[in-house]
């Protein structure tokens, strides 16, 4: 899907003090269908790996390279980024709208995305009617309304409650899993949970703090998973291991 | 019954206080070129209500225009101040010193540019310089509080620069112009009563001119008159913004959602 070799980022670089360095020579590779995990301490840089991945920056040095070309991506940030003028439906609409799609089929597409992550008969609701757990349901859905091969997502649950979470996590990888053919979604998922990496990637990358770079690269055995089940402690053992000591 | 009490209680205090007006001005022989009753000032409200009316107008048109052109084009550089730091960096200096530079001392420069035979137009854009600044500060604040990540998501989905403003600058910037031109409305009409005193006898025949020409006459109770239409003026042009305020962001903003 996508290697990244020897990226450096660095921000406000003309700084006296040099600017803060997020990411030095990191390099990694993404093949199709799998659901890689980012997982590192806050401020280790994998949300900035994730932007420069998006191509919503350039990095200072090093190459991004996509063999079968780019992709299309979508992309769910920490917070729900939501239009809180317009509703659901507008709302997932959004890329088809940029895109120019008309509007009946971009509305039929909308409701589609949100039956997927359960909102049926949510298309008329705004985002202040919707709870935390819903307004990332509907991130997710307009970040699958285009259909993407590759979904980044940076942190998305961080900011909800242990059982919102959890239900997000099943639906998530169930989206992942029923994708029309076994490679068809690539995820990237940056997170600093290890049950979370845990529980659903099939491979788990960690990081260091930063200036970012990959500390581990730990390859898990096809799900499904349970949690708490002795399997399961025994993957969260081995993540947590590979932690760098100054992020424990 | 909120919204009865929130209706019934001033208009209590408002008839109180007539009331005790009225007594006041009988009871201490009070004489009219001083004060006059509330019940004279109705008097001199109905006599003169078809002039009074024609003078409404006049001043209603002026607050009006004055007020449209200041949020067009305060609205219209905002954008350019919000799509250009260094746009912003030229120009902004001098919407301040327009801000802080009293328009009063500057209305009876810009009659003698425009011309008494053109009082309208003059008055009207001092009117508008009074009113400009709050709608420009807080639509550049406004069209630069866009969610960086919505802003992103929209780049990483291809948009325009054009489609960035549409879509997510200027729907985030609305509750800010709203606001802008609340204080804006009241502005315009203090500004065009600026213009109308300095524009003096010429052919300004407005509600401020009327208030000058009665207090002249000492006829005290057409100048309460005059004075009270403004106020209501004043009154009406608040209330007509708060409630298209309410009624474009009810569905959404913070500030408008009834608890």
């Amino acid at each position: 899907m996508l290697s990244l070799s020897a990226i450096s980022k660095r921000f406000s670089p003309t700084r006296k003090e040099g600017g803060t360095e997020a990411l030095r020579d990191l390099s990694f590779g993404v093949a199709d269908g799998e659901f890689v995990s980012l997982l590192g301490p806050s401020g280790c840089g994998k949300s900035t790996a994730l932007r420069l991945i998006a191509g919503l920056m350039p990095p200072d040095a090093g190459t991004i390279a996509w063999p079968n070309g780019k992709p299309p991506i979508g992309f769910v940030f920490q917070d729900a980024t939501l239009m809180p003028w317009t509703d659901a439906q507008s709302n997932v609409r959004l890329p088809l709208d940029l895109q120019h799609v008309p509007r009946a089929e971009g509305n039929a597409r909308a409701a589609t995305a949100l039956a997927r992550v359960g909102l049926c008969g949510f298309e008329r609701a705004y985002p202040r009617e919707l709870s935390g757990g819903m307004k990332m349901r509907v991130s997710i859905a307009r970040a699958l309304v285009t259909r993407p091969r590759l979904l980044l997502l940076d942190e998305p649950f961080a900011a909800l409650d242990e059982p919102a979470r959890a239900a997000l996590n099943d639906d998530l990888l169930r989206l992942w899993q029923d994708a029309p053919d076994q490679k068809s979604l690539t995820v990237i998922f940056v997170t600093h949970s290890v049950g979370e990496s845990a529980y659903l990637s099939s491979r788990v990358l960690v990081m260091t703090p930063r200036p970012g770079r990959i500390a581990a690269d730990i390859a898990l055995p096809p799900g499904p998973r349970r949690r708490l089940s002795p399997e399961f402690l025994e993957i969260e053992r081995r993540i947590a291991a590979a932690l760098p000591a100054a992020a424990a | 019954m909120t919204r009865l009490r929130d209706i019934l209680l001033p208009l209590i205090v408002l008839a109180a206080l007539l009331g005790f007006w009225e007594w006041k001005v009988a009871h201490d022989a009070i004489p009219p070129y001083v004060l006059p009753a509330p019940s004279a000032i109705a008097r001199a409200l109905a006599e003169n209500f078809s002039s009074l009316m024609a003078s409404l107008a006049t001043t209603l048109t002026v607050t009006l225009l004055a007020f449209l052109a200041a949020t067009a084009s305060a609205l219209a550089l905002a954008i350019l101040f919000s799509e250009s730091r260094t746009v912003e960096r030229t120009f902004h200096p001098y919407a301040v010193v327009l801000q802080v530079t009293p328009i009063v001392a500057i209305a009876p420069l810009i009659l003698l540019w425009i011309g008494y035979d053109r009082v309208t137009l003059a008055e009207t854009l001092i009117a508008a310089l009074v009113a400009f600044f709050p709608v420009l500060s807080n639509s550049t604040l406004g069209l630069r509080s866009a969610d960086f990540n919505l802003v992103d998501l929209m780049r990483l989905y291809g948009a325009s620069r054009l489609q960035i403003l549409w879509r997510v600058r200027l729907p985030t910037a609305l509750p800010f112009l709203l606001s802008g031109m609340k204080t804006a409305g009241g502005l315009s009409l203090i500004g065009t009563v600026v213009a109308e005193f300095v524009a003096g006898s010429g052919a300004a025949t407005g509600l401020a001119w009327r208030i000058v020409e009665a207090g002249n006459r000492l006829e005290i109770a057409t100048m309460f008159a005059a004075l009270a239409l403004l106020a209501v003026t004043g009154v009406g042009i608040y209330a007509a913004l708060s409630l298209l305020e309410y009624w474009l962001l009810r569905r959404w903003h913070e500030s408008a959602i009834a608890r």
